[in-house]
């Protein structure tokens, strides 16, 4: 038999499936006493929760906290600069991946660079940039890289190609950060109202269940690593509330279709051979985080575009507006709503925080959904 | 609206709908365009008249090329207000440089497609560019039709009517993408691409009480459900299951995020047709080719004026937006 891509996610999506799990999570919800926040640290999460109505089945005392991994929703305005300001070099053809050209900086988005005559690309796989470079050898492709755990080892691929060809006119502007220390920056916090973590499903794959130990160990907070399709959520979701029922607090996989708890060694050996933890990684919404990006290892400083290209990079960091209050949403201390600026002044077309910037974010899920929350 | 024009102004969706109110809606405001119909009515309700600009990268690709769709297109929109397209006008601007055996091909598969509607081209003008003016070669049709079912209208949609499709949406988009993209599938994945009067003509000869018909070009599906909603000042109940969507196009959709009711066509329509007679113009369309799944796929009600919602097969419900900025792939 043939395996057709329906196969994969056809199953993942059965209606009966669904109220069946939604039946077990009301009645175990029921044995509880207080109100849980579950936060999805992924936007792929986020997306899944928001497309397919999964808030509309679940009981009154689960709540959901819309987490920061989103890629473009964290990146902070400044770095947003750095692209528009090498897309706008004359022989510079920036490329990046999908929807990173509409996030606004303080010059405008990749897109508006564009409409003003910069070359900018988004592609599926970085690799395509080693076309782009071929047929270009007069111009410098600079690829903006983004994401996390997930699109690393596609960067590293690409950097291993770049290496081994010797190819000259692909340079690296690298944006990548890590999930754990994004997590456990938002516990940190006393006041975070976060009881329980839904772990990111691809992240995983990746780097394993293995980053996710420190959580239910050292901080209380159960995880349950979960697919992307409703049925992993919503099966993920219960498995969380049965570790609410009976006292639990463990690391649990519901995706183990696609997770080890080692991960993809090769790719996490790729990744160690080009990039070291930056000191630091400054988050829209969240601010700076320690250890939480990647930088490219001083080897490899010839490929860096934040290093060639260090004359013509704004060096300001960019506040994120006062009145925000993405930081406390993400933290699960506020909804949306309780934002003055919410709707008025920050909307998806305009973001001013985080969270309004892509789909994945809590707040343009409210300002989209609202009503039908 | 963002001081320059983006290309997410020409995207059929929100961004498309703002340029076009606030620079050419208020510059040439009149009676007859403010209905916003896929076609203009005029001569006291007689004619039908409407134009449409085209280019596409690739040329050519599974299922037509940019001849067939500048006719198709034309052609469709006169067919959505219950005309029978007549006379076409085609101008063509095209770069220099440009082979003349495309031409040829391209030329051939228009009078092909004027046969299908017993339309002809009764007027034109080639203008040629220097290279790098235009992308290879643009194409106008604009077209006059004569209606042959008065009133049809999407400012009149009311709880009375069922919502349908003629057959499964996005292929145009899905395929372009792919093709654009370099995304190599075996697949059979080909264009809709489609001149719809004969269907048209075909519910229309049966007497179905058609109240609204819009081909469902950018913006897709989701486009003409929004703007029907706001112009007939009505909630569209959408049943996601019977949407009607081929497995390559759901795989293009998985694969890079997009959602089928966003994607592009160029034969596919929305009808809303009396409650009476949907279940018969289904089986009417259903006996056209590729078209097998036409479909009753949403209802009308009021529960949130002027919004789209679409219910999921386990009871949740959101609602359907008008797809905004160009369709870019997810990250992960």
């Amino acid at each position: 038999m043939q395996l057709e891509l329906k196969n994969l996610y056809d199953d993942f999506r059965d209606a009966n499936t669904m109220r069946a799990y939604a039946k077990i999570i009301h009645e175990d919800a029921k044995k509880l006493d207080q109100t849980y926040h579950i936060m999805e640290v992924c936007g792929g999460h986020t997306h899944t929760i928001m497309k397919y109505g999964i808030l509309q089945l679940l009981p009154e005392n689960i709540k959901f906290v819309h987490g920061p991994g989103c890629p473009v929703c964290i990146m902070p305005k400044e770095r947003i600069d750095h692209a528009y300001v090498l897309a706008m070099q004359n022989d510079v053809i920036l490329v990046t991946l999908g929807d990173m050209i509409k996030v606004p900086g303080s010059n405008g988005s990749l897109q508006d660079a564009r409409s003003k005559g910069a070359d900018v690309r988004f592609v599926y796989s970085p690799l395509d940039c080693l076309t782009i470079a071929a047929q270009n050898p007069e111009k410098k492709i600079i690829f903006f890289a983004i994401g996390f755990e997930t699109t690393t080892p596609m960067t590293a691929a690409l950097l291993n190609a770049v290496t081994q060809k010797n190819i000259t006119n692909i340079l690296f502007h690298i944006n990548h950060v890590t999930v754990p220390e994004a997590m456990s920056a938002l516990i940190a916090d006393d006041t975070s109202n976060i009881s329980a973590f839904l772990g990111p499903a691809h992240v995983s794959v990746i780097s394993g269940s293995k980053i996710y130990e420190e959580f239910p160990r050292d901080y209380k907070k159960p995880v349950v690593v979960s697919g992307f399709e409703p049925v992993d959520v919503m099966q993920s979701i219960s498995m969380i509330v049965k570790q609410f029922v009976e006292k639990r607090c463990e690391l649990e996989v519901e995706y183990k279709r696609a997770v080890s708890y080692e991960g993809n060694l090769k790719a996490q050996e790729l990744i160690d051979k080009y990039f070291q933890k930056a000191e630091s990684f400054r988050w829209r919404g969240l601010g700076d985080i320690p250890k939480s990006g990647l930088r490219l290892r001083d080897t490899y400083d010839a490929l860096n575009a934040e290093i060639m290209y260090k004359k013509i990079l704004p060096t300001q960091k960019i506040d994120d507006h006062k009145l925000c209050i993405c930081g406390d949403i993400l933290r699960g201390k506020a909804n949306p709503l309780e934002c003055k600026i919410f709707g008025t002044v920050c909307k998806p077309t305009s973001p001013i925080g985080s969270c309004m910037v892509s789909s994945e974010g809590a707040c343009a899920a409210y300002y989209k959904y609202g009503n039908l929350l | 609206m963002t001081a320059t024009v983006s290309l997410a102004c020409g995207n059929g969706g929100e961004e498309n709908n703002e340029l076009i109110s606030s620079v050419f809606y208020k510059a040439f405001k009149n009676e007859i365009l403010d209905k916003s119909e896929d076609a203009a009515i005029i001569h006291n309700g007689e004619l039908a008249f409407s134009t449409d600009s085209f280019t596409v990268s690739p040329l050519f690709f599974a299922g037509a090329d940019i001849g067939k769709l500048a006719v198709c297109g034309t052609c469709n929109d006169l067919a959505m207000m219950g005309a029978q397209p007549k006379y076409l006008t085609c101008s063509v601007i095209i770069e220099e440089g440009f082979e003349l055996e495309e031409l040829e091909k391209i030329v051939a598969s228009m009078k092909k497609e004027l046969q299908i509607n017993a339309a002809t081209v009764v007027s034109g003008d080639t203008k040629v560019v220097p290279r790098g003016s235009v992308d290879k070669i643009f194409i106008n049709t604009t077209g006059i039709g004569e209606v042959i079912k008065k009133g049809i209208s999407s400012n009149k949609i009311t709880s009375e009517d069922l919502i349908l499709v003629n057959r499964d949406i996005g292929c145009h988009g899905a395929t372009i993408f792919a093709a654009r993209e370099g995304i190599d599938m075996s697949s059979a994945l080909q264009s809709d691409c489609n001149s719809l009067f004969p269907q048209v003509k075909a519910l229309l000869d049966a007497n179905i009480e058609i109240t609204a018909m819009r081909d469902a070009t950018r913006g897709g599906v989701s486009a003409v459900l929004n703007e029907w909603a706001k112009q007939s000042n009505i909630c569209i109940e959408v049943e996601e299951e019977k949407i009607p969507v081929g497995d390559e196009v759901k795989g293009i959709c998985e694969m890079l995020g997009f959602e089928a009711t966003a994607l592009a066509n160029e034969g596919t329509f929305v009808l809303a047709v009396k409650k009476q007679d949907a279940q018969k113009a289904v089986e009417i369309l259903q006996t056209f080719k590729n078209c097998s799944q036409a479909t009753i796929i949403a209802h009308v009600s009021t529960r949130h004026l002027q919004k789209v919602i679409l219910k999921s097969p386990w009871g949740t419900s959101r609602f359907l937006e008008t797809p905004t900025g160009e369709l870019l792939p997810r990250i992960c």
